[in-house]
Formats: structure tokens, C-alpha cells, sequence
């Protein structure tokens, strides 16, 4: 049994730290888990995106054509992904950057606009923990204490500063989901 | 040790620094650079040696060097610069000193691109530089057995006075996973008989790769071949996952290896017999194992992320007693689960020819598949 996430984005959203969270929370909670980038020739602003696989037992393929969610954080990355969610599976994308209503109707998605609760919570660069919010509340993986755990373990010192404002956006991210509809 | 959230070139290069590596030369290349970089701030900071040389062949030449005076030594490098360590490595395999060489394989041949190949399997376990030498070959397919094999490759390359490759690939160069690095080891007080260290008071070592006479040359190379038979009997590793009843046997290494074990656990799913055979040394390669699963299986699939390189030492092993398939990705591109999952199906319903080439079977297959256009 295992449980495959791709975040993808523009470079600068904090797609690769979303899915390092990740990793180290479940890595903390015993289980197994990989995390791989794509690592092209990327520049900033162009597209990244991070696989991350989390399963009870020794993980194959890092890689999976379909995966049980999705977080797209822009336009490119929900035409990409929106298609190859697993059917019952979840898809989170950001509806600050996102222009359209969802498509398929046989996963679970929430449009979120990570943009503008990061903005509202005062730093723009909390979307990404936002759509992790939203995303875990929808898809049982890992709990949100598990992950503000993490982040308390492994966040860099440097950035210990920011680490409520990190919580309060996951916080945020949860409760949109769960008041939405799908 | 508690685990560690590692990326792979970073867990191999501090593997290295706890296995006691005195020294590294190296030249930057993607996607192995995370490895020389973290070299560069532990290793000074330790009062050890790093070096940044002026390209790859001063590197190798470096590495020569610094192993003729029995240091602990090591460099890595992606394809293409490996490829131009070549004739340094020969030097240093002709003069019997041990080296550690990590090669981060990408998508080739030529500049070829970063993404992550097998396609170097020839050139490092069958080929290389010029003149008989087989160097020892260890592939690892996850952070921790990239940890691992990195240790073991300085043991084993000091116990037979060898060369020790660890090769993986891009995705195990850039991939995280949770891992235990080893102790720190002290740094060695001692170094070996051979060592050329200054000879005050003593008779000088001589180390080279030059023997003139070809009949001392014949010696030498008799010398490296019963090291290499004494290699071959004790040093073949491999891992096997559902082999006792399985009736088709999936073989891959590295990445390509574990991407065979998602496909494996998806057929056993779905109650075929599968199993797959994960040679951890490629040289020397076991071929007895396989000879022995080629005696009670009845299919193998050769799995590989270049144009079937390894599969010619399957069909060496298998000696024809049972049919071979092959699937392969080339050029930088990884197979998906489902495509390794999909041959497995349909290799399980097919008559699969004993002779003919698996190779050339797979190619008409996978003809309509690619991507021309792009």
C-alpha cells in the first residue's frame, strides 16, 4: 500500500520544500518515503515539480505515470497533472493562478486560492503550505500535527522565524478544504 | 545512527568522508555536482584533501597519484566525464593501487543530456580503458544501499588493491530517502607495504603501469587475472524479491532494478507468479545465481535503462535453456511501472520464441511507441 503526491508549480513556490515536508514527516512517523525532483535544465520561473511516494513497505519506482494526488499550483501544472490523478483519487490546484473550474468529476478537487490566503496571512510565499493543507485535509496520508512536527524538527534555524506563520497557513489551507463542497 | 532525509550524492560523498576518504579530485559535472560541492566544505574543514582540478583527466591523474602513496582516495563524475577518465584509469589499473570512482550515469552517448541512464554498463564493466583489467562494479538502487556500497567499495578496491566503481544514476544522485550513514571512522596511521611514501632508510617501492618486456607484462597481467578470479569467487552480491515460485523472473539493476519491483508487486497482485533478481555487482556479475533460476523458472524480462547491455550477460548465464525478453528505455527516459508491468503481462500470455534476439524483438515493439516527433 502506497501513496503517491506530485506538487508542481512555477520554480520560486516552494514546490520541492512543500513535498521535502512531506518527506520528512513521514520519515519521522516511521514510515517509508522517497523524494525525487525533476531536475531538467530549470530556470526560475519556469516549471517544477516533486514526486513523493509514501507506503508502509520498501518503495519501488519513485516515479508513477499516475499518482493518488495532485497539488498544481499553476495553469501548466493542473493541464499537466489534472488528467493522470488515479480516479477516487485528490487534486488540489491554485485557484489564485488557475482560471477554470475543475474537469474531472470522478476525483476529489479543491480550488483553492493559496495566493490570496498566504497574502491575508501576510506573506506571499506561504502557498505552498496553504495547498499542503488543503491537501492533507482531503487525503489522510499524514496528520497536520505530524507535518507542524516536521516542520519544528527541520525547519533551518534561519527560518525558525516563520515557523507559526507556516502552521497558521496549513491550518488555513485544512479548513478552506474541508468547508468546500467538491 | 537515526536516519537522515539524504539526497543521493550527498549521502554517497559523506558515506565517503566516514569511510575515511583522505582525498577527492574531481571536476564538476550535473547530476553528480552535489557530490563534489559537499566534498569542497567537509573535507577542508575536516584537514583533508579536496581538489577542484582543471578537468576530468587532471583529475584521474590526481587520483593516480595520490593512491600510489596508499592514501584513501576517491573521485565521481556523470557520463561524459567518466569517459575521459578512461585512460588514467587503465594507468592506475596497470599499477595495482586502489581507487574509488562514483559515476552519476545521464542520458548519452556524446553530450547526450541530465537526465538519468544505464547506458554506461559497457563502458564500466566490460570496457573502459585499454588492456586487460576488470574493475569491481556495485549498483545501487536506493539512498541507503548507495551509503552502503560506497563503504564497501573503498573495503573491497584496498582488500584486492583494485578499482571499485559505484554506479547510479540521476534519479539516485537526486532522489531523498531516509538513510543511516555509518560511524565515523579515525582516518588510517598505517599505510600498506607497497606504498610510496618516501624511502629514507629503506629500499625503494616502485609502482608502475610500464613493463617493457612483454614477458613481464604477461606476468602482470596473469597477477591481475588470479586477483579477478579470487574477486569472482567471493565478492558476487545480489538481492532477489519472490523468486522460490516464480515462473517469470524479472531482471534489472539500479533504478531500473526497483522501478521492476513496483511492476512485481503490481503481477503478484494480481496472482501471476512473478520475481525479480537485482545483481548488485555487475562485475563480477553472479552469473551462477541466474544459471541456477534459469533451471526452475520458465520466462525471464531483462529490464534496463539503455538498449539492452546487461541482457547480453542474462543470455550468457541463461545459455539459451529458457526464453528471453527484453525492455529498455534509452537516452535519458525512465520506464513507468506500468510499461515494465504491461511486458510482464504480456510475456505471461505469449509464446515466447527460444531463439531469434530479444533485443531485436523489443525494438519492433517499441517502434510505434516512441516519440518521433519531438
Amino acid at each position: 500500500m502506497q501513496t503517491e503526491i506530485i506538487i508542481a508549480g512555477f520554480g520560486g513556490q516552494g514546490v520541492l520544500f512543500a513535498g521535502q515536508v512531506m518527506a520528512y514527516a513521514a520519515m519521522d512517523a516511521g514510515r517509508e518515503v522517497t523524494w525525487i525532483p525533476s531536475y531538467g535544465p530549470e530556470m526560475r520561473g519556469g516549471t517544477a515539480n516533486c514526486t513523493v511516494i509514501i507506503a508502509d513497505e520498501e518503495i519501488g519506482s519513485p516515479l508513477v505515470l499516475n499518482p493518488r494526488a495532485a497539488i498544481a499550483l499553476n495553469l501548466p501544472s493542473l493541464e499537466k497533472y489534472e488528467p493522470l490523478v488515479v480516479p477516487g483519487g485528490v487534486l488540489v490546484a491554485n485557484a489564485s493562478l488557475v482560471n477554470r473550474p475543475p474537469l474531472r468529476t470522478d476525483i476529489e478537487s479543491v480550488f483553492i486560492p493559496a495566493n490570496g490566503i498566504a497574502e491575508e496571512l501576510g506573506n506571499r510565499r506561504l502557498l505552498n503550505m496553504v495547498a499542503l493543507g488543503a491537501l492533507l485535509a482531503k487525503l489522510p496520508v499524514l496528520s497536520l500535527d505530524e507535518i507542524n512536527k516536521a516542520l519544528e524538527d527541520h525547519l533551518p534555524e534561519r527560518h525558525k522565524k516563520y515557523l507559526e506563520l507556516n502552521k497558521q497557513a496549513l491550518q488555513r489551507g485544512a479548513e478552506f478544504a474541508l468547508q468546500t463542497v467538491a | 545512527m537515526p536516519k537522515e532525509l539524504l539526497k543521493g550524492n550527498v549521502a554517497m560523498a559523506e558515506a565517503a568522508v566516514r569511510a575515511g576518504v583522505e582525498a577527492y579530485f574531481g571536476y564538476p559535472i550535473t547530476p553528480q555536482t552535489e557530490l563534489l560541492e559537499w566534498m569542497s566544505e567537509r573535507l577542508p574543514a575536516l584537514g583533508r584533501t579536496f581538489l577542484q582540478a582543471e578537468s576530468e583527466v587532471a583529475a584521474i591523474n590526481m587520483l593516480y597519484g595520490a593512491a600510489c602513496t596508499g592514501a584513501r582516495v576517491m573521485t565521481s563524475s556523470s557520463s561524459p566525464g567518466i569517459s575521459l577518465m578512461m585512460e588514467g584509469l587503465s594507468y592506475i589499473a596497470g599499477t595495482e593501487v586502489p581507487v574509488v570512482l562514483i559515476d552519476v550515469m545521464r542520458g548519452g552517448p556524446g553530450l547526450g543530456n541530465i537526465a538519468p541512464s544505464q547506458g554506461d554498463y559497457n563502458q564500466i564493466v566490460h570496457g573502459g580503458g585499454h588492456g586487460d583489467y576488470h574493475p569491481i562494479v556495485l549498483a545501487p538502487s536506493s539512498i541507503q544501499e548507495a551509503i552502503d556500497f560506497t563503504v564497501l567499495a573503498f573495503d573491497l578496491a584496498e582488500k584486492y588493491r583494485t578499482i571499485a566503481f559505484v554506479i547510479a544514476d540521476g534519479n539516485i544522485g537526486q532522489m531523498m530517502e531516509p538513510a543511516e550513514l555509518p560511524p565515523m571512522r579515525p582516518l588510517r596511521t598505517e599505510y600498506p607495504e607497497w606504498a610510496v611514501r618516501g624511502a629514507m632508510g629503506r629500499e625503494h617501492h616502485f609502482l608502475s603501469s610500464i613493463y617493457i618486456d612483454p614477458k613481464d607484462e604477461e606476468v602482470t597481467n596473469y597477477r591481475l587475472m588470479q586477483v579477478w578470479n579470487r574477486i569472482q569467487a567471493n565478492e558476487v552480491r545480489y538481492r532477489e524479491y519472490y523468486i522460490e515460485d516464480a515462473e517469470l523472473v524479472v531482471v534489472g539493476f539500479g533504478t531500473a532494478g526497483r522501478i521492476s519491483l513496483s511492476a512485481v508487486r503490481n503481477a503478484r497482485a494480481q496472482g501471476l507468479k512473478v520475481g525479480l533478481f537485482r545483481p548488485i555487482t555487475l562485475s563480477p556479475y553472479p552469473f551462477k545465481e541466474l544459471e541456477e533460476i534459469s533451471q526452475h523458472a520458465k520466462k525471464i524480462l531483462v529490464v534496463e535503462m539503455n538498449s539492452g547491455q546487461m541482457l547480453e550477460d542474462v543470455q550468457r548465464a541463461v545459455k539459451g535453456r529458457i526464453p528471453v525478453e527484453f525492455y529498455g528505455r534509452m537516452g535519458g527516459m525512465v520506464p513507468f511501472p506500468d510499461e515494465v508491468l504491461a511486458e510482464i503481462l504480456r510475456i505471461q500470455q505469449e509464446e515466447i520464441p527460444l531463439d531469434g534476439d530479444p533485443r531485436q524483438r523489443w525494438m519492433e515493439r517499441f517502434a510505434p511507441i516512441i516519440n518521433w516527433k519531438n
